[in-house]
């Protein structure tokens, strides 16, 4: 993974330059940066295997968007984890499943 | 300007205003969309104004809804994104890239933008729409993308068609279908790539499009820079960004994208009963009929008397043959005019004047296509949060 934490937004982006020229066509090299990702688990139990776990492949907003509630506790959370190894490959060790659960059926 | 739907909460506005140059994501601000847990921050990326924050890595950004009431073109700065997978494309030579058509064809081929930009280009005025758009409204919830309405917009597109390059390289008898990769791809490699397919009929039928311009410019690089494609009247999952390998397959394609993801249930109305599991599904594909109001928002107070409702409306492709309101929570309902046809694939604007009495309305628009498809008054259900169409609904106090 080669994610990108710049510090400094820049953009070398023909496209930007071309407004107003009507249907310019550009060919300058683009370098996008995103901006740094604030996106942060909540404290809660076993929170350093789930930062281990779930931040290679993506932000933890993923988590914090979810519904809430009565219906969005453990069963809901083991069938997302259940997806993301099944589905998705994540490699996650069999004994961190139930902490990955735990934490976010107790946080979220 | 941002919209009472998504209510602006925090630090002053200013903050966002500021772009390049600048270090962060500013969430000094958020905004709440009307679901629970809607808190989302509003985030500015370059080349973006600011945007409603949904994920950021990958990125998804939706637009704030008020952007839809300002004219009918969604502008390329706050157009919504949408990827699945975190690796994605951030340093892109235009004059390196290539788009490869291989497999079944008799002449593969390797195309510069440049051999793209040489051909004779079209242009065509469509909506993109996210499957899971509106998918935060769903009751009972589902897991996915918390999306209120704003993961949608209306672009002029300008490219080659699709047509034209599978031609020139020659398919195959015998197949069926193509499938569509781009530039972007999963951290892990035990992670299915994101790939889309087409049958080849609906692929060559002229009007899908290797789009490189929007809205007068090359596209914005979150919206596929420097090649994308267009698949008019379909879910945005099928205008795969940038887009880099075509290949034709005569075999029906089995990949995660296709066989297990982003299917609707089997059945006419692609629902199923709250809370239950579609027997059979099917690839999702087009558009349902959807419309809105854009200038009057749920919960505002207005002056009783004249006044003129406006909005947009839209389909998969038949075209919208009529908009009609009802302000009294769907009773009596009074045709709206419709406006200029910007073709049949666009957003369609409407507008009706009329005169709102003191008190209080439930105002509500529902448009209908030229087959007669038109909204339901209850939502329909199926367990990805897909197709959402219900008629739409804006309680307002007139005094």
């Amino acid at each position: 993974m080669n994610r990108r934490v710049p510090l400094v937004l820049f953009l070398s982006l023909g496209a930007v330059t071309a407004v107003g020229l009507g249907r310019a066509v550009t060919a300058a090299p683009v370098n996008y940066k995103l901006p740094e990702e604030t996106a942060a688990f909540k404290p809660g139990p076993n929170l350093e295997v789930v930062q281990n776990n779930c931040t290679a492949c993506h932000s933890a907003d993923y988590v914090n968007i979810q519904p809430r509630g009565p219906k969005f506790k453990k069963d809901f959370w083991q069938a997302e984890v259940t997806k993301m190894i099944k589905v998705y490959g994540a490699t996650i060790d069999d004994a961190d499943v139930p902490k990955i659960v735990e934490y976010l059926a107790a946080t979220y | 300007m941002l919209d009472r739907r998504e209510m602006m909460k925090g630090a002053a506005m200013t903050a966002l205003a500021t772009g390049f140059g600048s270090s962060k994501v500013f969430a000094t601000q958020t905004v709440t969309l009307p679901i629970g847990n809607g808190e989302r921050p509003l985030v500015k990326y370059p080349q973006k104004r600011p945007m409603i924050g949904v994920t950021s890595r990958p990125p998804q950004l939706e637009t704030p809804f008020s952007v839809f009431n300002e004219g009918l073109i969604t502008p390329n700065n706050a157009f919504f994104v949408r990827y699945h997978l975190a690796q994605i494309p951030v340093d892109i030579d235009p004059d390196k890239f290539t788009l490869e058509i291989k497999g079944k064809v008799d002449r593969p081929l390797k195309l510069s933008l440049k051999d793209l930009k040489k051909m004779p280009a079209v242009e065509l005025i469509a909506v993109n729409q996210c499957s899971g758009n509106s998918r935060g409204f769903f009751d009972p919830r589902v897991a996915g993308g918390q999306l209120g309405n704003g993961a949608m917009g209306n672009a002029r597109w300008r490219g080659v068609p699709l047509k034209t390059v599978l031609d020139k390289a020659g398919i195959q008898q015998g197949a069926k279908q193509i499938t569509l990769n781009g530039m972007d791809g999963p951290v892990s490699d035990k992670t299915p790539d994101f790939v889309k397919a087409l049958d080849v009929d609906h692929a060559r039928d002229g009007e899908v499009m290797l789009a490189y311009g929007m809205n007068d410019h090359d596209l914005p690089v979150l919206n596929g820079f420097p090649l994308r494609l267009v698949v008019p009247g379909y879910y945005g999952t099928y205008w795969v960004k940038h887009l880099n390998e075509i290949t034709v397959i005569d075999n029906v394609f089995d990949g995660f994208w296709m066989k297990t993801a982003y299917r609707i249930p089997d059945t006419p109305c692609g629902c199923v009963d709250p809370g239950t599991a579609p027997k059979a599904t099917i690839p999702i594909n087009r558009f349902t009929v959807r419309s809105f109001i854009t200038n009057v928002t749920d919960g505002a107070r207005l002056k009783a008397g004249a006044t003129t409702l406006k909005g947009i409306a839209f389909d998969g492709g038949k075209g919208i043959k009529d908009v009609a309101v009802s302000t009294d929570g769907g009773k009596n309902w009074t045709p709206a005019k419709v406006g200029k046809d910007l073709g049949k694939y666009s957003f369609r604007e409407w507008h009706l004047p009329l005169k709102l009495a003191a008190g209080s309305h439930e105002i509500k628009v529902r448009a209908t296509n030229n087959v007669g498809d038109s909204q339901p008054s209850e939502p329909r259900w199926n367990p990805a949060g897909y197709l959402r169409n219900v008629i739409e609904t804006v309680r307002v106090t007139a005094a």
